[in-house]
Parts: C-alpha cells; sequence; structure tokens
C-alpha cells in the first residue's frame, strides 16, 4: 500500500472514532457544524497573523534598504574626502546589512506564499461548511435518526477530512510566523543597538559624524586661507611675520605688490 | 476518483490515470523507507507535477471524502512519516 493510501486511511479511521463517539447521529451534525465555525474562524485569524507578520518584515525590509542606501553615499563621499578608510568600514557595513537582507527577502517570500495557502484553505473550507450546513438541514428534515446514519457518516467523513487539513495548515503557518517574529525582532533590537542605522528616528552613526567633521573642517581650513588672504592685504604693518610669508606666497602672481611690501619694509626698519 | 493535495485542495482524477498515479506513489514510498531526502524530493514532485497534469479542481462544495490524499510539497520526510501514523494530524 502506497503513501497516498495510507494517509487517506489515517484521515479516515480519525474521522470514524470521532463518529463512534456521537451518541444521537443528528446531534453530530450540530456538534460538528460549530467545530467547523470555530475552525472557520481560527484560519481567519490565521491569515491576519500572517499578514501582520508579513507587514513587518516589509517594513523592515525597506529600513535595511534605506540603510543600505545611505551608506554606499557614505561610501563615495569618503572616497571623494580621500578616507579609503571610511569607505572600507561603510562599505563592510553595507555588506552586512545585504546578507540580512538576502535573508529577509527568502522569509518574505516564504511568508507571502503561506498567507496565500491560508487564505485558499480558507476559502475551501468556508464552501464545505456551507454545502455542510444545507445538508445538514436536509438530513434533519428528511430521515428519522436511524434512517440519517448513513448520510451523516458521508457528510461528517468528507468535512472532517477538510477540518483535518485545514488544521494542519495553520499548525504550519503558525510556525513559520513564530519563527519570523523571532527574527524580526532580533533585527529590532539590532537596529536599536544602534548596530543597524535606524534610519527612521534619524539618528546620526559615526561614519557620517566623522564626514560631517571633515566637512567643517575643509571649510574651517578654507576660512582661514581666505582670512590669511584678507589680512595680508590689509595690515601687513601690524604682524610683519605672517605679513612677510604671505607677501613670500603671493610673490609669483604679485610681483608689483611684492616690491611694494619690501619698500614698505624697509621704511620700517629705516623708521627703528 | 478524487484526490486530495494536503494544503491545496481536492482533485477529480479520471479513473485510467490512477495505476500510473500509484507507480509514482511506489517510488515515494521506497524513497521514505530507504531514508533517502534526494529520492522523496524528486519522487514527490514528480507524484505532485502528474497529479496536476490529470486532474481537475474538484467541486468546491462537495462532501465526499478523498480516496488518496498526497503530502503537500514542501513536506518534509518526517512531517509525512508522521502523516503515516495520527501523530501528524491535529488531535479533536
Amino acid at each position: 500500500m502506497g503513501v497516498m493510501k495510507r494517509v487517506q486511511l489515517v484521515f479516515r479511521a480519525k474521522a470514524n472514532k470521532a463518529l463512534d463517539r456521537m451518541e444521537d447521529p443528528r446531534e453530530t451534525l450540530d456538534y460538528s457544524y460549530q467545530q467547523q465555525l470555530e475552525l472557520l474562524q481560527k484560519v481567519r485569524r490565521g491569515v491576519a497573523d500572517v499578514a501582520t507578520s508579513r507587514k513587518r518584515v516589509e517594513l523592515q525590509l525597506n529600513q535595511l534598504q534605506q540603510s543600505s542606501d545611505k551608506l554606499e553615499r557614505q561610501a563615495r563621499d569618503s572616497l571623494s574626502a580621500g578616507r579609503e578608510d571610511l569607505a572600507r568600514e561603510a562599505l563592510q557595513r553595507k555588506a552586512g546589512i545585504q546578507a540580512q537582507l538576502a535573508d529577509l527577502q527568502t522569509q518574505y517570500a516564504s511568508l507571502q506564499s503561506e498567507e496565500e495557502k491560508l487564505s485558499g484553505a480558507s476559502q475551501r473550507l468556508q464552501a464545505k461548511v456551507d454545502a455542510f450546513r444545507t445538508r445538514k438541514e436536509t438530513i434533519k428534515a428528511t430521515y428519522t435518526a436511524a434512517e440519517a446514519q448513513t448520510r451523516i457518516s458521508e457528510a461528517f467523513t468528507g468535512i472532517s477530512e477538510e477540518m483535518g487539513d485545514v488544521g494542519m495548515a495553520i499548525q504550519r503557518a503558525e510556525d513559520k510566523t513564530e519563527q519570523m517574529k523571532a527574527r524580526a525582532g532580533a533585527i529590532d533590537e539590532l537596529m536599536a543597538s544602534g548596530a543597524l542605522d535606524d534610519m527612521v528616528s534619524g539618528k546620526q552613526d559615526d561614519i557620517q559624524a566623522e564626514l560631517d567633521r571633515i566637512g567643517a573642517s575643509s571649510s574651517v581650513d578654507s576660512e582661514l586661507e581666505r582670512m590669511r588672504a584678507e589680512i595680508a592685504n590689509t595690515a601687513p604693518k601690524q604682524i610683519e611675520g605672517t605679513q612677510n610669508g604671505a607677501a613670500g606666497a603671493e610673490s609669483a602672481k604679485e610681483p608689483a605688490e611684492e616690491t611694494a611690501n619690501a619698500q614698505v619694509v624697509d621704511q620700517v626698519g629705516d623708521s627703528e | 476518483m478524487i484526490v486530495r493535495i494536503l494544503g491545496e485542495g481536492q482533485l477529480e482524477v479520471p479513473e485510467s490515470a490512477v495505476e500510473e498515479l500509484n507507480r509514482l506513489d511506489g517510488e515515494l514510498e521506497t524513497a521514505v523507507e530507504h531514508n533517502d531526502d534526494a529520492a522523496f524530493r524528486t519522487a514527490l514532485e514528480a507524484l505532485l507535477a502528474r497529479l496536476r497534469e490529470v486532474g481537475s479542481p474538484a467541486e468546491p462544495d462537495t462532501l465526499e471524502p478523498s480516496g488518496l490524499i498526497v503530502p503537500q510539497e514542501d513536506a518534509t520526510m518526517a512531517e509525512v512519516r508522521k502523516l503515516l501514523t495520527d501523530e501528524g494530524l491535529i488531535p479533536g
């Protein structure tokens, strides 16, 4: 006997056992119908749970993608500032995030497929439960308890198989969702700890701080340069040493001015 | 004959196809007996592929029990073993 037949017999045996426990066959119908409605509720909750989990993963995927893009930009900025060390650090972090992303994408696809399966199971069960309700009313209206026995068995066995199948599908989806929750929680923790850049809070990371510092210090340098030039032009007498240096630096461009400055120095020297 | 694929629902399968399906099922059973994971995967995929080819979806509101039941596509060998006893079924 093959796998298919053996599995079928296991399902059948389970339905028969449940039927044997019932005393009045017609009560069986009502009791089973209640169970079916409960299972329908459960499978719908299952679909909603998987969807919630999927949306959370979706949000994390977006955050990780933004982090990765930002690190890429930082690596470029670092390179243009001549800081290969910083660029290397940014790219290493980006590689870490890419690995997380790839893993999360696989999980996301699996949750998506679980959601579809469960939603299909919910629809199939709904169709059978509706059919069972109609059959139940017909049986109760038409037959005595004794006559109804066979028909009840048939309907019960059919719906019981569907319920067993849906029950297992819910279990599988719950297992996957639990695994996902654990992973999503771990990534949230990483983000909270600052190991992953948190794009939502906009908190600054150390690479960005270093890049900002480089940016700020180069603008300080250019300010200093500008001031030196201004001072050299307007107040040469008061700071002679600096003025001499500045004059020297400018000598190539401004030979006429240098001559003028030299004369001033001479005059100062004369007056002493 | 009605055949159920777990997690997917019931298919109406012509009697003429049952023999071939049983042969493919035999390969699946051998793989499980020999604990051969690669053969198990191949056999399950082959069985399901053929089943989907020859079968058409059964009426969604039928209450007819299936004559054969096939494990779901992503079932592991351990899950199939459980299905062969009643451990795999949810109690109740």
